[in-house]
């Protein structure tokens, strides 16, 4: 039994919020409750680090339980029909088509930014796909294995256009709106020392509160991830009178996490979501994956992925079709982001550092061999 | 004193004047206006300053309401439409946002074939509590309420209609072990007996009992996973359930806090005081989180459950506070009197000490009711979608990103219906039983 010590306060994620948080910020916890959630969290460690075969429970149990945000525009909601769908649901769907050849095998299980961990220690998710950021603490403290980055998020800047600027740092002596109590105050502090400007903060304490305060013009910038600002910006009258400012002033990779002890479980994650990177650098798409996998290609990876040549889903205990299930689930990496967040929806993100390596971003996968 | 005819008394009047109407300023409107509005100048200050606090209010909100747009796919979809009616840039609200989504605000992920259960089950559990409420009502309605659980239960869960009933079988059992052994043996051996074999039906017998029945006609409607609860079903069904079982347990950790048994009164003081002195919101983290890990690895013991369980728990604690004033307010003598009519403890609680104590609670028990049901919202944050929860995962689809007033309001107003009937009902019912006292 570890006892609980002052660390328990990092391990606490960042930003204070509440349940009306509407944008994509990875840490959501009130660092009033990181005390309580450290210790909640060091108990859980204690009874949750020996779950083996992930897989065969989820198979017994046939359906995926996947921890996912309980409302996050763009990422995760549910329709008017409850039906989930958004960027994170969409690689929940393809694992659960991995694994049972079935996009609609999930429990989507709702968690905040303070259950979501414990829900995940304590067995209650399998894998949880919830915009949480990847972070030093997390990964060997809380005993997790981020098993890659679907999603390269960062702190960014929301000013209205007639404010005249283009950049960050011509920002001296400005009104900024943000969220006391986070990293994101941090960063903020850090980025005008750095460049040796001044501003005024005016904190607000939810994202909700600060669109208001934005939009009243009490300050003249709104800060906070940039995946957020976009979302923000969506729901404005007149999006394209405010801009979002170039620079990013932080790290923010979000992606799909599980427990440490089931290494073989981690893999058909990681693996899954490489697929789906890979399917988008190779060019398969949901469209067309039944016709490729129908007979062998020219291109050697191509058919390992989609089962038509070697033992590849073997090697993780899934069918060889499994890549197939999973792309046709809801396509590739590429797809998933035009459909849920890309440049022709609403939210209107760019892949930015989300391209592929082959494209100036920073999504790779590993070779299928 | 002479008999002497008055009409030699010229100045007594010998018919009456007809009544003349009273000066203007002194009836109907104007006198009140001036009574109660310009008595002074200062009054008259206050009211001029009022009205225009009033008025700037209403005025600003008034149109907003008014012109609202309920016809809308989406807020983009929303302003156009006002702009297209109200002229550009107006605004007003857009409650498109409640006739696209108000099926999920009320019912959360309910199937949507199922859509009648909830309602249907609130209608029997409205005519189940009328006889306990409405002593007017004939006494046979409560044989309906003592089968309403199963039924209730059967209409929001669904499965197998013999589930509930052979749980209920349990409390058939006990209750006819009381009634043979009582008459045979000893009362406390038939209290006992009462408590032991229903537990033991329900460890050992009533799983096959329910399977065997299931075998035998498999009747029952679809089953609906407790995840699905949300929106105004799910608080309803924690809020009431928790309501109704609270009130009994609350009764009994009164009593036991007056009790004169050591381990009874200090056990229940330690409860009274543990669970009242830690936030609700912990106790429901608690039920969220720490009890997966104390309960055995496998044991699917449903979230709801835990979090009816934990809000009863609390509930409870308020509860047993406000009836122990109620047995302090009463006097010593109504105890004495208890005693000297020879009855035993709880006879003298039932006939005497309970009916009035509880009727002085009413205005407290109701106001923790109201309190316990408006509470029911802090389930958002273990990850339920109870009304507010689902109005944070409505604003986060792409179509209604930006919506806040009119969920708000929406929620707001529905919860204002449920609280200010249970108080229209508290008052009822306090009319009702001090009629007899004064």
């Amino acid at each position: 039994m570890v006892l609980p010590d002052p660390s328990a306060r990092n391990r606490a994620p960042k930003n204070a919020t509440s349940a009306e948080r509407i944008v994509g910020n990875q840490e959501e916890v009130n660092m009033n409750n990181s005390v309580l959630l450290g210790a909640l969290t060091v108990v859980g460690l204690a009874a949750g680090t020996s779950h083996a075969a992930t897989l065969d429970d989820v198979k017994a149990r046939g359906a995926l339980n996947c921890g996912v945000n309980t409302g996050l525009v763009g990422f995760a909601a549910p329709d008017a029909n409850g039906v989930w769908d958004g960027f994170d649901i969409g690689l929940c769907r393809a694992v659960a088509a991995a694994i049972f050849g079935d996009p609609n095998a999930v429990n989507f299980i709702p968690t905040t930014g303070q259950t979501r961990f414990t829900a995940l220690a304590s067995g209650e998710v399998d894998v949880l796909i919830r915009n949480s950021t990847w972070t030093y603490s997390r990964d060997t403290d809380l005993k997790f294995d981020w098993v890659g980055v679907n999603y390269y998020d960062g702190q960014g800047f929301l000013a209205p256009a007639a404010l005249g600027v283009s950049s960050a740092k011509e920002l001296d002596g400005a009104t900024v709106c943000i969220q006391t109590g986070t990293t994101t105050e941090l960063n903020l502090a850090d980025f005008f020392r750095v460049n040796n400007i001044t501003y005024e903060p005016v904190p607000v304490a939810t994202d909700a509160e600060a669109q208001q305060q934005y939009l009243a013009g009490a300050c003249d910038v709104f800060t906070t991830d940039a995946s957020g600002l976009a979302a923000t910006r969506a729901t404005f009258e007149k999006p394209e009178e405010h801009i979002l400012l170039p620079e990013i002033i932080s790290k923010e990779p979000l992606g799909p996490l599980v427990r440490h002890g089931d290494n073989a479980w981690g893999d058909i994650i990681r693996w899954t979501y490489n697929a789906l990177l890979s399917a988008e650098e190779l060019g398969i798409t949901s469209a067309n994956v039944a016709e490729m996998a129908a007979a062998p290609t020219n291109n050697p990876e191509i058919n390992r992925i989609l089962g038509t040549e070697g033992e590849m889903g073997a090697m993780m205990g899934l069918e060889p079709n499994w890549a197939v299930n999973a792309i046709a689930a809801g396509g590739n990496y590429g797809e998933l982001f035009e459909k849920n967040i890309g440049e022709n929806t609403p939210i209107g993100l760019a892949r930015g550092l989300n391209a592929l390596w082959t494209q100036g971003g920073l999504q790779y996968s590993p070779p299928f061999r | 004193m002479t008999d002497a005819p008055d009409r030699e008394q010229s100045y007594v009047r010998t018919a009456m004047l007809p009544p003349q109407t009273a000066p203007s300023t002194q009836v109907g409107a104007v006198r009140w206006v001036h009574e109660n509005l310009l008595s002074s100048w200062l009054n008259a200050i206050l009211t001029i300053l009022s009205v225009y606090f009033v008025w700037t209010i209403v005025s600003s909100i008034y149109p907003w309401l008014a012109n609202s747009v309920w016809d809308a796919t989406s807020l983009t979809d929303c302003r156009a439409k006002m702009d297209e009616r109200l002229g550009e840039g107006v605004r007003a609200a857009c409650f498109a946002v409640i006739s696209d989504r108000w099926q999920q605000l009320v019912f959360g992920f309910y199937p949507q074939n199922g859509y009648w259960r909830p309602p249907t089950a609130l209608f029997v559990f409205l005519i189940a509590i009328a006889p306990v409420l409405f002593t007017q009502l004939p006494r046979k309605l409560l044989w309906f309420t003592m089968i309403a659980p199963i039924l209730i239960f059967t209409l929001l869960w669904g499965g197998s209609i013999w589930a509930p009933i052979s749980v209920a079988l349990g409390f058939v059992i006990g209750f006819i072990a009381y009634r043979v052994i009582g008459s045979r043996f000893s009362a406390l051996l038939a209290v006992l007996a009462a408590i032991i074999l229903p537990i033991l039906y329900w460890f050992t017998l009533s799983g096959t009992v329910n399977a065997a029945l299931t075998a035998i006609a498999p009747k029952g409607l679809p089953y609906v996973e407790s995840k699905d609860f949300g929106g105004f079903t799910l608080s309803i069904v924690i809020g009431l359930t928790s309501i109704m079982l609270s009130l009994p347990l609350g009764i009994l950790l009164a009593l036991g806090r007056q009790s004169n048994l050591f381990i009874i009164n200090k056990v229940s003081v330690v409860f009274i005081e543990v669970i009242r002195g830690v936030p609700l919101i912990v106790w429901l983290f608690t039920a969220q989180l720490l009890l997966n890990y104390f309960l055995p690895k496998g044991t699917n013991f449903d979230l709801m459950l835990r979090v009816i369980i934990m809000v009863t728990l609390f509930s409870s604690a308020y509860i047993a506070e406000v009836i122990r004033g109620g047995l302090a307010a009463l006097p010593k003598g109504q105890y004495e009197a208890a005693d000297a009519l020879g009855l035993d403890y709880w006879k003298s609680m039932r006939l005497i000490v309970l009916p009035q104590a509880l009727r002085i609670s009413i205005p407290g028990i109701v106001s923790s009711f109201i309190g316990l049901f408006k509470d029911t919202t802090l389930v958002a944050f273990i990850g339920m979608y109870d009304p507010i929860g689902l109005t944070s995962s409505i604003r986060a689809s792409t179509d209604w990103n930006g919506v806040y007033w009119e969920l708000y309001i929406f929620v707001g107003l529905i919860f204002f219906i449920f609280c200010f009937s249970m108080s229209r009902y508290s008052m009822y019912l306090e009319r009702k039983l001090h009629r007899g006292n004064r």
